[in-house]
């Protein structure tokens, strides 16, 4: 089934991160997926982690340039989480045999590994990231993440001017691309 | 600080914040120096990766956030209310398990004691018919003999009252009527406890002693109704050699029992009950019997004490009679609907289980 114009215009506002979109998106598959992790031996924190990484998949999924999605976005989401979830299971070596699949799913492994090896990258630059320690962490956070001006940035930490800001900006820069490869390319 | 320079120089070219001239010139330099040709390919990538990681951390902050907003409109539902109930009753939610296992224990061994006198005892049963209910009494005198073993938790039975009989019971309404053995209620009233081992306080509002059928009501206020029950109640009759089984309380713990329909009518000719082939045990009375497809055929109710496995069972029809005529006379409370959908029909003998479990009760019966 193709996706009608309203999930598509619902998976573009997802894309460029439009909280009315995520609310939206949230509120009609949430009670089903919880639903779910609940009657096969999950909680309510097992519902929540699940169901927002599907959501994460699935903005993943909206935003790459051949994006179609062949289906709605409900059987995408419970797909995914039924994925996630027998392989959360199969980690903590609780098994069930009870996972219904009443429910229509889709293949969606392919996209499940792109997301895990994205994940991967995320948590290597999250751990470079709090390593680096203070102020370096919050410069860079303030210029790449943030995207503040150096000018803003130099007065709120107090340099004298934004190109001794700036330089010290570049020198957390290259420690945190070291740290960062250091992982990533292990992991490679 | 030459590389800081140079770090700078390739934002500046990444970004497009060179002029003509320096752009030239830096395309040249990275033409004849694969180092620096290098640098750049690595440093676009990773500015990639740091705008990817910043998206991404703001979607886990906008999911998280309309998670919240959700939450508090009451879109969505964590099962909150638990945290507002009552400390003791999370402390025995806390400690259920254990004061299970030990009351479990000393059941148990309670049981092995009565067996064993049973076994020795020269009295021989008279009763050619076996009464499915638990004598209460002598199992909670043995218990005291065990001692401190079982650490009770405080009951809902009322102080000053002795158990006098057990066995089990269904739902038939999900406001809260459960239907069981009239020879069960022996006593002047009744707790339910359900398959977690959470009590509940209920009344008797019907005896039928012919059919022997009672009618309780749950009243306690902790009990939630449910939306809907898994089975249904079969009105017509069951087939010969029909397969079926059953869950109740031969102990405090849920125990499931299957077997098939073994003759149409139940002792000496009774053709109000069935005839099965299953094992039961004092404390299955009152539970009910189920097909494949989920429909209750009948409430257990005897045993033939003379002959191995033989069970009987009140056919599930006498509970729609039964229902009937207590309608006629307690025309004041509320309207009982029975099931007649059974929503588990096509789901596997386990998770059947599973929907029937929390629907089937102790029934604990007490004196003054």
């Amino acid at each position: 089934m193709k996706a009608d114009s309203n999930e598509q215009a619902l998976l573009k506002g997802l894309a460029n991160n439009d909280s009315r979109a995520i609310e939206t998106i949230y509120k009609e598959n949430f009670n089903t997926i919880q639903a779910f992790i609940l009657n096969n031996n999950g909680s309510y924190d097992d519902a929540r982690d699940i169901f927002q990484e599907a959501m994460i998949a699935l903005y993943e999924k909206a935003q790459s340039e051949s994006f179609v999605l062949t289906c709605q976005i409900k059987t995408y989401v419970y797909s995914i989480c039924r994925r996630l979830w027998l392989k959360r299971l199969q980690q903590l070596g609780r098994y069930t045999n009870q996972v219904d699949s009443l429910e229509e799913t889709v293949p969606v492994e392919e996209d499940l590994d792109n997301h895990e090896k994205r994940n991967a990258a995320f948590a290597i630059m999250d751990r470079a990231m709090n390593s680096l320690g203070e102020p370096c962490k919050s410069l860079l956070e303030g210029y790449y993440l943030k995207k503040l001006g150096m000018q803003e940035l130099a007065s709120e930490f107090g340099y004298t001017n934004a190109d001794n800001a700036k330089n010290q900006k570049y020198k957390c820069l290259m420690r945190l691309k070291k740290l960062f490869f250091a992982q990533y390319n292990i992991g490679e | 600080m030459d590389d800081i320079l140079l770090l700078e120089a390739i934002e500046r070219y990444l970004n497009n914040d060179m002029s003509v001239e320096e752009r030239t010139y830096f395309e040249n330099l990275r033409k004849n120096t694969p180092e620096i040709d290098q640098m750049v390919v690595e440093h676009n990538m990773f500015l990639h990766q740091m705008d990817m990681y910043a998206a991404h951390r703001n979607l886990r902050h906008g999911i998280h956030d309309a998670h919240q907003r959700l939450l508090e409109r009451g879109d969505i539902n964590e099962g909150a209310e638990i945290s507002t109930r009552g400390r003791v009753i999370q402390l025995w939610h806390k400690y259920k398990r254990v004061t299970a296992i030990a009351a479990g224990v000393g059941g148990i061994i309670a049981l092995f004691i009565s067996g064993m006198v049973m076994y020795f005892a020269p009295a021989v049963n008279g009763n050619q018919l076996q009464q499915l209910s638990n004598d209460i009494a002598a199992i909670k005198k043995k218990q005291q003999v065990q001692g401190n073993l079982i650490n009770e938790v405080k009951s809902k039975l009322p102080e000053g009252v002795r158990f006098v009989s057990g066995g089990s019971g269904f739902l038939i309404d999900p406001k809260g009527f459960i239907i069981t053995n009239a020879h069960v209620l022996k006593g002047s009233g009744a707790i339910v406890v359900n398959s977690k081992g959470q009590e509940f306080n209920a009344d008797i509002v019907h005896i039928d002693q012919e059919k022997d059928l009672a009618i309780l009501k749950v009243t306690d206020k902790e009990f939630i109704p449910r939306k809907s029950l898994p089975y249904s109640i079969r009105k017509s009759s069951s087939d010969l050699g029909e397969e079926i089984y059953t869950l109740g309380y031969p102990r405090s713990e849920i125990v499931y029992g299957m077997g098939y329909l073994s003759a149409r009518s139940g002792f000496d000719g009774d053709s109000l009950s069935y005839q099965l082939q299953m094992s039961a045990n004092p404390g299955n009375s009152g539970a009910p019997v189920l097909n494949n497809n989920g429909e209750i055929i009948g409430v257990l109710s005897t045993r033939q004490s003379s002959a191995e496995g033989v069970v009987f069972a009140v056919k599930s029809r006498n509970i729609f009679h039964m229902v009937d005529a207590f309608r006629k006379i307690d025309t004041a409370s509320e309207k009982i609907k029975l099931p007649t959908k059974s929503n588990i029909r096509s789901s596997q003998r386990k998770q059947q289980i599973a929907e029937v479990e929390d629907c089937v009760f102790y029934v604990k019966a007490f004196a003054k």
